[in-house]
């Protein structure tokens, strides 16, 4: 829509009657009739309401004034962590509400009060202004290519090629110093998206409460997250192991689990899988105790705990790797190897 | 007209204050040459027309806001342990990262408030950036010569997408740590080179200890830095290329018809800035935005359900979400085509929209300067694909939220999940067909108001006891606005065979041209414009007036 | 067994339950509530075993089995304990209205002491979690921080980062905790309610649980502070963005409406 033609139909003048506007132009009733005429506001004609729109616009201003004094005394006055109870927004914090609507008026105000007086003061008149074409003249054209070609001349860079050759060779190798600059962002991959820190006869330690665990303390339908023994929240580096030893515990019916390996790795029913999803990471643990499923929680990749953890649905390409685990002699459970396969998402070199 | 132009005869008395240090700074800049071209400039009033000042005002806010965070923020991943004054994270061990920003949101005064609104002013800046996108787009105002413009305003969008998610990511909460985890995968389903790349941004394996510091770097200054170049190169285009209109009386092609700068658009859009400002400060003041302390420092064995990112870069995390796992595995190599493709699809998707300037004007083969905007309906076929490219769009974003879809609608998330996989192909044809009958549909509107006259609401009964309703016929002025607009003629591949007999080889390019041109201004495509002609003729059979 | 499951079905029999019941419920009260639970002697308890038998009879023997040995439209109740039975009728979703995806929560249906009752005799047929005393899941004593951190390692996954809930497979779902009473939290960790595994104390020991309810209680408690303002259902993203676009960009927009606008013309006269 355009908003050109509205104005017109407001205007009471033209509806009245059944007189029909002839289009001026007899031969070309769709030609452009040019711009209309400019027609006047009532602030243009009637002074009164001139000063009512200034009065208006002052009046705003002032608002700012205030809004911007309110602003630096809620700063000073109000206790930062002070909480109020507002309806509908609930319990929040007095400062940031009165800093935050304070500011929202001083700096609106200025707005309204500058636009009101720009709609209802500064004169309305359109005015047309004369476009150029973007292009040059065609002297304008040649002139430049002629200057061009002067200077290429000149600089013989046409005749002599091994200088233009060497110029181009030395340009592209150049930012080659800067991309080797960046070599020590960090490490070559090497094997390290291989291991974990797990490794045989490392015990499966709580996460809730820092103990290794006896296979009676896994209850069937129970879910628990287990650390590599040794590996503390305080140590240097924790972040990078957890991020690939992470482990979900549960624990099933030996008769439900449905695939032989998984039944193997296992003990007494008690299964351990990474909780780090094969699809990009994140830690799956949506763990649905009466159908055996774990989603992912950002992308939806569901897995079957119950059928060596394939993938029954979402983007994941493969199924999550299973932890070997058995028992100790003190009878806590305890790993039995690292994970045979890469934790976490798939990368190049996985095959 | 201009005011610079008319030299006042100097006053043999000292000139005010302001006179003499502009012609100071004339004497030394020059500002009196630029401010002839452009102090008077005439700038269109249509509130479309100020959908990209929200984007650079909210920009403005951004970067104000922002300088203000790093006087507060650590961008530092060492651990920490905290004992400020949020009761429910005392001693919890946190990067300094997470630590400062709580600091932020807590301790400093109005930290919090300038904290969401930097936060909203993003979440705003892209949007307003999508839907200005769209008003260029169905208006047809990428075409020359703005085609450049075109491109610095879609590289904005993406930049700005980018920047974004790296200033998201930095306060190391769970939520963005586990977006900056979804990175990491992705980047590590890249053929070849994933691995290697992966390990240099983190600076090892994941999350190592750097990637906060390196975002930082990249999100206060690289990208910002880019942003404000071209921010700076749309702005100065638009200045020169003057701005577009729609069709109307006194309007054409060589001409612009406005408001001059100086006064009316100096007050109108000095005053939006704080209109949008405080638009944006009463929001951040009652609504909260992104509140780490719920969520939690960030530890790669935790999560939370409804993880998603912020809404700009939902569209590549439904296209994430509802892609099957394929994973190829060949030769010790892994093909991990299940991450990948949605990568790749949402590079090629972002640049079907940036490249669509010059896949049209190739077809129209139109090599003539367009400053009258289009009314969608003018351009079925156009508008038709851009209807179809936002539904894709807006059903991949619902795919990234499909959790919260699910559980708010009451659905099954796999059945979201399906629908966003057949929706993403089905939707955008369907989308398609339906906007361009709609087009025709008020095109043969158009040209019945044209024809006919518009529809009075008086009723009229005849002598014969007929009852009509009396048509109005239009104003010069409307007859004009609505028959404005040029229609193409199909391109014709020509005669494959020249004069002398002998068989043209027709390329294939030439062939495609042919088609698309055909489905772009075939029969099936416009109606064709009412003529002076048959406008006579109708009105002639009316009767005299 | 046979022989109560026909009398159930007596015309009298509801009206028989419901007089029982009554006249019971009045009775415990007379006996318990003065008196200290601890007191509460074994007649007392092997009272209420009997009507919640009755009860049982009554309410969930269709699908639970006469005995609670569970049948095909419910599991069996042997050894879920008294906390799984106070967890599910406490809450409304048992009885179960309907099929489903997931059983959803209701209003509740019984009384407290009726609960008990039911819960004793659910109880009577195998041991299992008993109904958590107060001290266990009250505030004191309570690490707010660390119940934090396991209720991010623990529960966010599902339920989300303060307790909004969250979508399972297939139309399941992680229900909502704001609302929940404490005691029903700390039952659900012990039982594993429907799809939810259980947290036994074995691995989620008592000093932690009873955390994690006070995390809870101050995150998404009847008096939690949002500091920013409306907390937008706590969803994160999605609801933020909605928002924006919204209130955000449409008030944005709306103002940009005003000022393109004409001002009104004088009127010709």
């Amino acid at each position: 829509m355009s908003s050109q033609d509205i104005p017109e139909e407001n205007l009471p003048a033209e509806q009245g009657g059944t007189h029909v506007p002839k289009p001026a132009d007899e031969k070309n009733p769709f030609a452009d009739p040019g711009l209309p005429p400019h027609e006047h506001r009532i602030q243009d004609i009637d002074e009164r309401a001139a000063k009512r729109s200034e009065r208006t616009v002052a009046l705003l201003f002032t608002v700012s004034m205030l809004a911007t004094i309110g602003f630096i005394a809620s700063f000073v006055a109000i206790p930062h962590d002070k909480s109020i109870y507002v309806w509908p927004l609930g319990h929040i914090n007095a400062m940031n509400l009165a800093l935050g609507l304070t500011l929202g008026v001083a700096l609106f105000t200025i707005g309204a009060g500058a636009v009101h007086w720009a709609r209802t003061l500064m004169s309305d008149e359109e005015v047309a202004d004369e476009r150029h074409p973007i292009e040059a003249s065609p002297e304008v054209r040649a002139k430049v290519h002629a200057d061009f070609k002067q200077g290429a001349k000149e600089s013989v860079i046409g005749r002599r090629k091994l200088i233009r050759n060497t110029m181009l060779g030395a340009l592209t190798l150049v930012p080659l110093s800067g991309v080797v600059l960046l070599r020590d962002l960090g490490p070559l991959p090497g094997t390290k998206l291989r291991h974990t820190l797990w490794s045989k006869g490392k015990l499966l330690v709580n996460m809730n409460t820092n103990e290794p665990m006896r296979p009676s303390d896994i209850a069937v339908g129970s879910l628990t997250f287990a650390k590599p023994e040794g590996l503390e929240e305080h140590d240097h580096g924790f972040q990078n192991e957890i991020a690939k030893a992470a482990l979900m515990i549960i624990r099933l019916e030996p008769e439900a689990i449905k695939d032989k390996r998984e039944l193997e790795w296992s003990h007494e029913g008690i299964v351990a899988y990474s909780k780090i999803c094969t699809h990009v990471g994140c830690p799956i643990s949506l763990y649905e105790q009466q159908t055996h499923h774990a989603l992912c929680p950002c992308h939806q990749s569901t897995f079957d705990l119950a059928d060596g953890a394939r993938v029954i649905f979402g983007p994941a390409g493969h199924a999550l790797p299973q932890l070997r685990i058995g028992v100790n002699d003190e009878g806590y459970l305890e790993a039995l190897s690292d994970f045979e396969e890469p934790v976490g998402p798939a990368f190049w070199e996985r095959g | 007209m201009s005011t610079a132009a008319n030299e006042a005869p100097r006053s043999r008395g000292k000139a005010p204050a302001g006179e003499r240090v502009a012609d100071w700074a004339d004497g030394r800049l020059g500002i009196y040459s630029l401010a002839k071209a452009n102090m008077r400039k005439i700038f269109p009033d249509h509130w479309s027309f100020m959908l990209g000042e929200i984007c650079l005002y909210s920009f403005i806010i951004i970067i104000l806001t922002g300088v203000y965070l790093t006087l507060f923020f650590h961008p530092s991943m060492n651990e920490v342990e905290y004992h400020g004054s949020y009761i429910p994270m005392q001693g919890q061990l946190m990067s300094e990262a997470y630590k400062s920003t709580l600091d932020i949101s807590f301790d400093v005064r109005g930290g919090l408030l300038i904290r969401q609104i930097h936060h909203w002013a993003a979440i705003i800046f892209l949007a307003g950036m999508f839907v200005h996108m769209m008003r260029v787009f169905f208006t047809g105002a990428f075409r020359k010569p703005r085609e450049i413009n075109w491109l610095f305003g879609f590289l904005l969008f993406v930049l700005g997408m980018f920047t974004g998610f790296t200033g998201y990511s930095l306060p190391d909460d769970l939520l963005s740590g586990t977006g900056v985890r979804f990175t990491q995968g992705a980047i590590l389903s890249v053929p070849i080179v994933g691995t290697y790349i992966s390990m240099f941004l983190f600076g090892g394996e994941f999350p190592g200890t750097d990637f906060v510091a390196r975002f930082y770097s990249i999100h206060i200054l690289l990208l910002p830095g880019i942003m404000l170049g071209l921010v700076v190169g749309h702005l100065i285009l638009v200045f020169y290329h003057k701005h577009t209109q729609f069709a109307g009386p006194g309007k054409t092609n060589k001409n612009v018809v406005g408001m001059p700068l100086l006064p009316v658009y100096m007050a109108k859009a000095g005053g939006f800035f704080f209109l949008v400002f405080g638009v944006i400060a009463a929001i951040a003041g009652i609504a909260s935005v992104n509140p780490i302390w719920s969520i939690g420092p960030y530890r790669p064995d935790q999560v939370s359900t409804g993880a998603q990112p912020d809404w700009y870069m939902g569209f590549a995390e439904g296209l994430v979400r509802a892609m099957p796992g394929w994973e190829i595995n060949f030769w010790g190599h892994t093909l991990v085509l299940g991450v990948f493709v949605p990568l790749v699809i949402f590079g090629l998707f972002l640049a079907i929209i940036a490249l669509y300037p010059f896949i049209e004007s190739w077809v129209t083969g139109d090599k003539r300067e367009h400053h009258i905007l289009d009314r969608p309906r003018n351009a079925p076929t156009r508008t038709a694909f851009g209807v179809a490219w936002v539904t894709a769009y807006m059903i991949m974003l619902i795919g990234g939220g499909n959790d919260i879809v699910a559980t708010h609608f009451h659905l099954s998330i796999n059945a979201v999940t399906w629908f966003v996989r057949i929706g993403f192909f089905v939707g955008p044809v369907i989308a398609f067909v339906i906007t361009k009958r709609i087009c025709l549909g008020l095109q043969r509107r158009d040209k019945e108001k044209v024809l006919h006259g518009r529809e009075s609401g008086i009723i009229k009964r005849l002598p014969h006891g007929e009852f009509i309703e009396v048509h109005e016929p239009l104003s010069q002025e409307q007859l004009h606005t609505l028959t404005a607009h040029e229609q193409y003629k199909p391109v014709e591949i020509g005669p494959t065979v020249d004069e002398n007999g002998v068989e043209r080889k027709v390329k294939r390019t030439e062939k495609l041209r042919a088609k698309l041109s055909k489905s772009y201004y075939g029969e099936e495509s416009q109606i064709p414009k009412p003529t002076v002609e048959e406008y006579k003729e109708i009105t002639s059979g009316h009767g005299h007036h | 067994m046979k022989k109560l499951s026909a009398r159930r079905r007596h015309p009298l029999a509801a009206l028989v339950v419901l007089l029982l019941a009554l006249a019971c419920t009045g009775g415990l009260y007379a006996a318990f509530a003065p008196a200290d639970k601890a007191q509460a002697d074994e007649t007392a308890q092997s009272l209420a075993i009997e009507e919640g038998k009755k009860l049982y009879a009554v309410g969930c023997a269709s699908c639970h089995g006469t005995g609670g040995q569970g049948t095909t439209d419910g599991p069996s109740l042997v050894g879920v304990g008294a906390a799984a039975v106070d967890f599910q009728v406490g809450t409304g979703r048992m009885p179960a209205q309907q099929p489903g995806a997931q059983v959803p929560r209701k209003k509740v249906i019984y009384s407290q002491a009726e609960i008990d009752q039911l819960a004793a005799y659910v109880a009577s047929l195998g041991a299992g979690p008993a109904v958590p005393s107060e001290e266990k899941y009250g505030p004191e004593g309570a690490d707010t921080a660390k119940g934090g951190e396991l209720f991010r390692t623990n529960c966010a996954q599902c339920h989300n980062f303060t307790g909004k809930g969250g979508a399972l497979t297939h139309g399941k779902y992680a229900p909502t905790l704001e609302d929940v009473d404490p005691k029903h939290i700390y039952e659900a960790m012990q039982t594993g309610p429907q799809n939810m595994p259980s947290f036994p104390d074995t691995t989620l020991s008592e000093q932690n649980k009873k955390d994690i309810i006070a995390y809870l209680d101050a995150v998404n408690g009847d008096d939690t502070v949002d500091p920013g303002g409306l907390s937008l259902g706590g969803l994160g993203p999605v609801s933020e963005g909605l928002f924006g676009w919204i209130f955000g960009l449409g008030a944005c927009i709306a103002v940009a409406v005003w000022v393109a606008a004409r001002t009104a013309k004088a009127k010709k006269s």
